[in-house]
């Protein structure tokens, strides 16, 4: 991890309240691992007085990009930021996914996202694409979930990057009627062969945690990156807690991503 | 012209006036990969008790107004593993080790704590933490001069090392608190630790950190924090090392101006890991620039008109 201050190459609204930032920043970008988040500085005490920690989205060619959503005062002020500032990052910080089985063995990759929790994951299904071995023939499957079809996020990107793509929406609009944890528990019951795979998701906490249990009860490994609130993101508050079978873990250090059946869920 | 920024402590002189906060520098492996640690005044541990802390539930922390609220509720490994496990390397790291200890229930665990640590040669301070607003107690230590007087005792009995008293914010009168520190026998004060604060989701209708209350830091206490240094500079004569809302060299000089001999950094380093490096080369430069010699002489040195 190292502190610097890179510049901004874009900072486009993608749709929605959504938001795509691209920054120049090799040395991150060459370390940087899927799951790994950056902590970025705004600069204000009044609002955005702590950094706030954002996934990295993709890495590549010396560039770092973050899909973010506007939710306050931070990610706001975020999205006025202009191509040519420059902004001061932390990263790549925490444990991200362990995906090497995936890479080397003949099983099925799933990944599973909901709202701007795809974010990761493209990042994921992007050194997935680099390694599966192509003579196997694997796709990974990417499901996403989201309220309406205007907020499916990454879909292209996804079938860009070689995988399959099922949607769910809550209204219907696209994909399937329902939560994108409904869709896989329908996916499981019905045709999916799910031996040998290992689901890697990130999203709202009840998501993961319906996954979570759905998982333990299918015996399928999960790896899912978890939020905390971060006051420093590199592991110097002890802030970020989340409860495991160990006792408590840091997000932002043995984190984000977890073992599912690692987490006690309240 | 080289500035002199050299301070002390009781008998332990430091390099420089310049260093980081219990609880907001991990046990500095982290920050050693931001800033080179052999530059620090010195470092300050994070709380150390007798037996391990699990500390308290997630959420420990929230965004306030230029500041922030925490509940870690004092995790740490306890006295033992912290002086096998964690102290090897932080010894090794090149700073001066100050550790800042706390008992949990019974004051006497001050006197076992100083007991275990005056061993260590590498330690060069303790910091005796009576002011953590985290614990679930109803009154601190640092509530209450009689009990202040006591705790610094047991201590001061038990080590011939410097001993550092962390005063709290959270009363009417912090200079008689910081007298009763001196009358044990205190090496110097230490102030302020956190202030008591509150924050609500209103949305759900729930606290921001799970235990409710919680300590604030961060640039919206540091004008309070400020004010108690110079208060307490009016009444003691050992040293002060102050703190609040550092963020950078001016917010330093406030407090070496009102009265502190050292200044230590603590909710900065989570936004700039860096901010200490800067202080201390923004110091020599105000020296410079001020044809100041020693850092010494800016101690206290507020002009103060009729
Ligand atoms: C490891 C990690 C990765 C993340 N990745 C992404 C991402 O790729 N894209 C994205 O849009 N969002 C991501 N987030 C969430 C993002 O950090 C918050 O949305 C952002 O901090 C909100 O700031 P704000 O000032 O706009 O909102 P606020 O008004 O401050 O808060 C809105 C919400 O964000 C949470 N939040 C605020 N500050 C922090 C903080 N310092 N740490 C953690 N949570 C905070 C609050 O608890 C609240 O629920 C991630 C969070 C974590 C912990
Ligand atoms: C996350 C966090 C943890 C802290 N832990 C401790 C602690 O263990 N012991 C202690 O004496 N003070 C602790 N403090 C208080 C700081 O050392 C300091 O006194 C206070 O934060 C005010 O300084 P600041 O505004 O520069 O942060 C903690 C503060 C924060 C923000
Ligand atoms: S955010 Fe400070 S330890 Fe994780």
């Amino acid at each position: 991890m190292i502190q610097l201050k890179v510049k901004i190459l874009y900072n486009r609204r993608e749709k929605e309240d959504y938001y795509h930032l691209s920054l120049l920043a090799p040395k991150v970008a060459r370390e940087a691992l899927p799951g790994q988040f950056v902590n970025i500085w705004l600069g204000r005490e009044d609002g955005a007085f702590l950094r706030r920690p954002f996934s990295i989205h993709r890495a590549k060619e010396g560039q770092l990009h973050i899909l973010y959503k506007v939710v306050g005062r931070g990610t706001e002020l975020l999205s006025q930021r202009k191509a040519g500032e420059t902004l001061d990052i932390i990263g790549p910080l925490g444990h991200g996914f362990d995906y090497q089985l995936s890479a080397t063995n003949y099983q099925l990759p799933i990944l599973v996202g909901g709202g701007i929790g795809v974010a990761p994951l493209t990042f994921l299904a992007e050194r997935l694409a680099c390694c599966l071995r192509p003579a196997a023939r694997i796709k990974p499957l990417v499901l996403i979930g989201a309220k309406n079809k205007k907020q499916i996020l990454c879909a292209q990107e996804f079938r860009a990057l070689g995988c399959q793509v099922k949607t769910a929406t809550d209204d219907g609009s696209s994909g399937f009627k329902g939560r994108v944890t409904d869709l896989f528990s329908y996916l499981l019951s019905t045709f999916l062969n799910y031996k040998l795979s290992t689901i890697y998701a990130c999203g709202p906490r009840p998501m993961l945690k319906e996954l979570a249990s759905v998982c333990g009860k299918y015996n399928i490994p999960a790896q899912i990156s978890l939020e905390e609130h971060m006051a420093c993101g590199i592991n110097a508050c002890l802030g970020c807690v989340v409860e495991t079978k160990n006792g408590y873990s840091r997000v932002c250090k043995e984190g984000p991503v977890f073992a599912a059946d690692d987490i006690i869920w309240r | 012209m080289k500035p002199n920024l050299s301070v002390s402590i009781g008998r332990l002189k430091l390099k420089n006036p310049v260093l980081v906060s219990s609880g907001t520098f991990g046990y500095g492996r982290e920050f050693a990969e931001f800033l080179d640690l052999r530059e620090l005044g010195a470092i300050v541990t994070k709380t150390i008790t007798l037996r391990p802390r699990q500390g308290n539930p997630p959420p420990r922390t929230c965004e306030t107004p230029a500041g922030m609220l925490n509940s870690i509720g004092l995790e740490n490994p306890g006295i033992e593993v912290f002086i096998e496990k964690n102290l090897p390397s932080l010894l090794k790291m090149g700073a001066p080790v100050i550790v800042s200890i706390s008992a949990e229930s019974d004051p006497t665990e001050f006197a076992a704590l100083a007991k275990k640590l005056d061993r260590i040669a590498g330690v060069k301070a303790l910091e005796l933490n009576i002011s953590c607003p985290n614990l679930k107690r109803t009154k601190l230590i640092a509530q209450d001069a009689a009990e202040s007087f006591q705790a610094v005792k047991l201590v001061r009995r038990n080590t011939d090392k410097p001993i550092i008293t962390k005063l709290s914010p959270n009363v009417t009168d912090i200079s008689a608190i910081a007298l009763s520190a001196q009358k044990a026998g205190s090496d110097a004060v230490s102030l302020v630790n956190t202030f008591l604060g509150m924050g609500i989701d209103v949305e759900k209708r729930m606290p921001r950190v799970s235990t409710v209350t919680a300590g604030l830091s961060g640039p919206a206490i540091r004008p309070i924090a400020v004010r108690m240094v110079w208060e307490v500079y009016q009444k003691i004569n050992i040293p002060i090392i102050g703190m609040g809302g550092i963020m950078d060299l001016s917010s330093a000089l406030e407090f070496i101006i009102a009265g502190a001999t050292a200044v230590s950094v603590g909710t900065a380093n989570f936004i700039n890991p860096a901010t200490t490096i800067e202080i201390i080369r923004g110091l020599k430069q105000y020296l410079i620039r001020n044809k100041i010699k020693e850092i010494r002489s800016l101690i206290g040195s507020l002009h103060v008109q009729g």
